[in-house]
């Protein structure tokens, strides 16, 4: 198949319009404050808020949302909630969202910050993550009462496209590694496979080093010493654990942002896509992933100049320490956090509507 | 298999002959082998009541002969010492794994690993007490995988009512014994709704039956990462097979890496005892570098499990002791001490507890 480049997301008078998921549990309210930011800086995007109601069996809703962000290409989504009460058949809407779009690399980068104190320091790891087969194809029965068999799938396609961007990632960033996770003593032919299309890919970047390394000794090797890892690919499930492990090290789930890429859409999130419904709408959530998250955005959007002013800002709100939130060991509120990065871009000179 | 017992709650003795016990020993490959000599001259030191049968597990050879060998060795024995076989890649995938197999032939179906900060260790996090309880023969370790397509694998993960209620039973069991307060389920059951699902409610149903400890869930992703950030808010764990590897891994990474951590598989009628993060450690290979204090506190629980207490807590304490003492620390503790110079110690220690023992001159001849 030709690849063709990415077409441009809509743009009508220099304006953007991005798709967007409020979600679930702090969802809402973080994106609120998000789209405050972008008034705040005049940034030339519009939202299109498409709700998803987690409490219904009908797959209106998200299909709803999957049109919308096939007409304007990029989406900026809260985590939509999986209700345990709904019956088996009722697939997690974020997985359908994932899948019906191909958005099959998850790249999350993980980076030690310097103003938040962690057990680990000078990390810096780039995940690539397969988003739409492996353990998560959702294909389970239960042919015999009281045994269930589920299906992982792993596919040769699928396993050479995730392989093949993340050698080009890793080539466009400079990263001089990249290591490839599995479980292949175990899992022979599923994990072979993909170990073996890592390994054809690689021969294809000899500018980049390739290794590979079994998922326990990994998060081994994660917890004790970090630093010796660069560009990590890998299946869906591995690419889960690691990915929480990773954000975890670094200073937890709202400090992280993540990316979707398909080859014609691209949705932002945070990286380890909770909900947070106990801490929701208390004004105490971390609105660093998702602001982060958004500055991504708008780098897909090429809106360099806007993403970066936003990005230093989040930054340096990160290093004065009063500003903490309750996750990372400080008492300060989301708002405060918000209105901390707001003044900051203020002080840069940029337009800026009233504070 | 003809050893099939009916609801079973005794379990017999191991084999005991004028007031000796025999266990298989498999070295394995790697460090195995080395490790297995330090945990034999350790016994013969301490004048310990245990004869080992030695077999050897070739992992070049296609041909199942030689885990047969062992497999008939520990039914006659009850009780197992091993190091890790390694898996050649070399060999066409209908190779099994022989440490898998091992485990689903003898039904060893509860893998329990007991992750303890160690006083003389320095790690990140301190006070870690998390007993993880891992199912071990069902999961995604059932090897059962084809290809219909060309291009496109499936791989079958079986979970079972039957096997989920017993491990969760065996979990539930232990943290009674142990005076332990609370069990966490880990699983993905937003995404695999039937498989761990399943899972989850088997162990729903069993903590209905112990309602004085506290039951809850989590998912594994999260699992992962509050056990980077809070490691002590867990206590016990339950899982199925592939969440158990990659949990027990982090945690033995936590208390200070493989070299520290024992592990025992239990069965209804086997015990195998080995390192808890089951490394061949081929790297490290007669070097004599390699950390002997995991295989060592294995033998601790082999010697506990044949009821052999008073010489499993001796030779402990003594390891404990030696664990503390930083110019001892092997290399992965950031140490220079060689694997020798620590039984050494070791032994050293065992000889001047007061009241000891009897046991050989440290120096003496070994016969």
């Amino acid at each position: 198949i030709l690849m063709r480049s990415t077409p441009p997301p809509a743009k009508y008078g220099g304006r953007h319009t991005v798709t967007l998921i409020p979600g679930d549990g702090i969802g809402p309210e973080l994106l609120n404050h998000v789209r405050e930011v972008f008034r705040f800086s005049c940034v030339p995007v519009d939202f299109e808020v498409v709700h998803v109601n987690s409490a219904v069996e009908t797959e209106d809703d998200i299909s709803n949302a999957i049109t919308a962000i096939r007409r304007n290409g990029v989406a900026l989504k809260g985590n939509i909630e999986t209700k345990h009460t709904m019956p088996p058949s009722v697939k997690s809407r974020n997985s359908v969202l994932r899948t019906s779009l191909d958005l099959y690399a998850n790249v999350m980068h993980c980076q030690s910050l310097p103003g938040v104190q962690t057990r680990h320091k000078n990390i810096d790891i780039m995940i690539i993550r397969e988003n739409t087969e492996g353990e998560y194809s959702s294909l389970e029965h239960e042919s015999v009462s009281g045994v269930v068999e589920s299906l992982k799938i792993i596919t040769r396609n699928n396993s050479l496209r995730i392989a093949d961007y993340a050698f080009r990632l890793a080539r466009e960033k400079g990263r001089r590694r990249v290591t490839a996770v599995h479980k292949a003593n175990i899992m022979k032919l599923a994990d072979g496979l993909f170990l073996q299309c890592c390994r054809e890919v690689a021969s294809g970047y000899p500018d980049i080093t390739f290794d590979s390394m079994i998922v326990d000794n990994t998060t081994m090797q994660l917890v004790s010493k970090p630093q010796q890892f660069d560009v990590m690919v890998m299946p869906n499930l591995y690419g889960n654990v690691v990915s929480n492990v990773c954000a975890g090290l670094v200073g937890g789930p709202g400090l992280v942002p993540g990316a979707n890429y398909g080859r014609d859409y691209a949705v932002f999130e945070t990286a380890t896509r909770n909900t947070g419904k106990s801490i929701a709408n208390k004004n105490i959530a971390n609105p660093t992933a998702v602001l982060l998250a958004s500055c991504m955005m708008l780098d897909h959007l090429k809106l360099y100049d806007y993403a970066s002013l936003i990005r230093n800002a989040v930054l340096t709100t990160m290093n004065e320490t009063r500003l903490h939130t309750a996750d990372i060991g400080g008492q300060g509120t989301t708002s405060e956090v918000v209105q901390s990065v707001m003044r900051i871009i203020q002080s840069k000179g940029q337009l800026t509507s009233e504070l | 298999t003809c050893n099939r017992r009916h609801v079973s709650t005794y379990t017999p003795p191991p084999a005991q002959y004028g007031g000796r016990h025999t266990v298989t020993l498999i070295p394995g490959d790697g460090i195995g082998p080395e490790l297995a000599n330090h945990v034999h001259e350790l016994f013969r030191f301490c004048c310990v009541p245990v004869d080992f049968e030695v077999v050897n597990v070739d992992p070049s050879i296609a041909s199942e002969g030689d885990i047969n060998n062992a497999i008939m060795a520990i039914r006659r024995n009850g009780v197992a010492l091993k190091g890790n076989i390694e898996t050649n890649h070399n060999l066409p995938p209908s190779y099994k794994s022989r440490n898998n197999l091992l485990r689903t032939t003898l039904d060893l179906f509860a893998n329990v690993m007991h992750c303890q900060s160690l006083p003389g260790v320095r790690t990140r996090h301190k006070n870690v007490d998390i007993m993880i309880i891992r199912e071990n023969t069902e999961g995604e370790y059932s090897s059962l995988e084809h290809e219909n397509v060309p291009g496109v694998v499936e791989c079958l993960k079986i979970i079972t009512r039957t096997k989920s209620l017993r491990i969760a039973d065996y979990a539930f069991r232990m943290a009674r014994e142990k005076g332990r307060r609370r069990v966490t389920a880990v699983h993905k059951a937003n995404i695999m709704k039937l498989a761990d699902g399943l899972f989850l409610q088997c162990c729903k149903e069993v903590a209905s039956g112990y309602p004085e400890i506290s039951f809850d869930s989590m998912i594994v992703d999260n699992t992962t990462m509050q056990l980077v950030s809070r490691p002590q808010q867990f206590d016990v764990m339950v899982m199925p097979n592939l969440y158990g590897n990659v949990v027990s891994n982090v945690c033995a990474g936590l208390v200070g890496g493989p070299g520290l951590v024992p592990g025992a598989n239990y069965g209804d009628d086997y015990a195998v005892f080995e390192t808890g993060t089951r490394n061949t450690g081929k790297s490290i290979a007669n070097r004599n570098t390699a950390n002997p204090t995991a295989m060592l506190l294995a033998s601790c629980l082999l010697l506990d499990h044949l009821k052999l207490h008073a010489y499993a807590g001796m030779i402990r304490r003594a390891i404990l002791t030696i664990v503390t003492e930083t110019r001892l620390h092997t290399a992965d503790l950031g140490g220079q001490g060689s694997t020798s110079e620590v039984v050494q110690s070791i032994m050293n220690a065992i000889q001047s507890t007061p009241y000891g023992p009897l046991t050989f001159r440290v120096y003496g001849p070994f016969i």
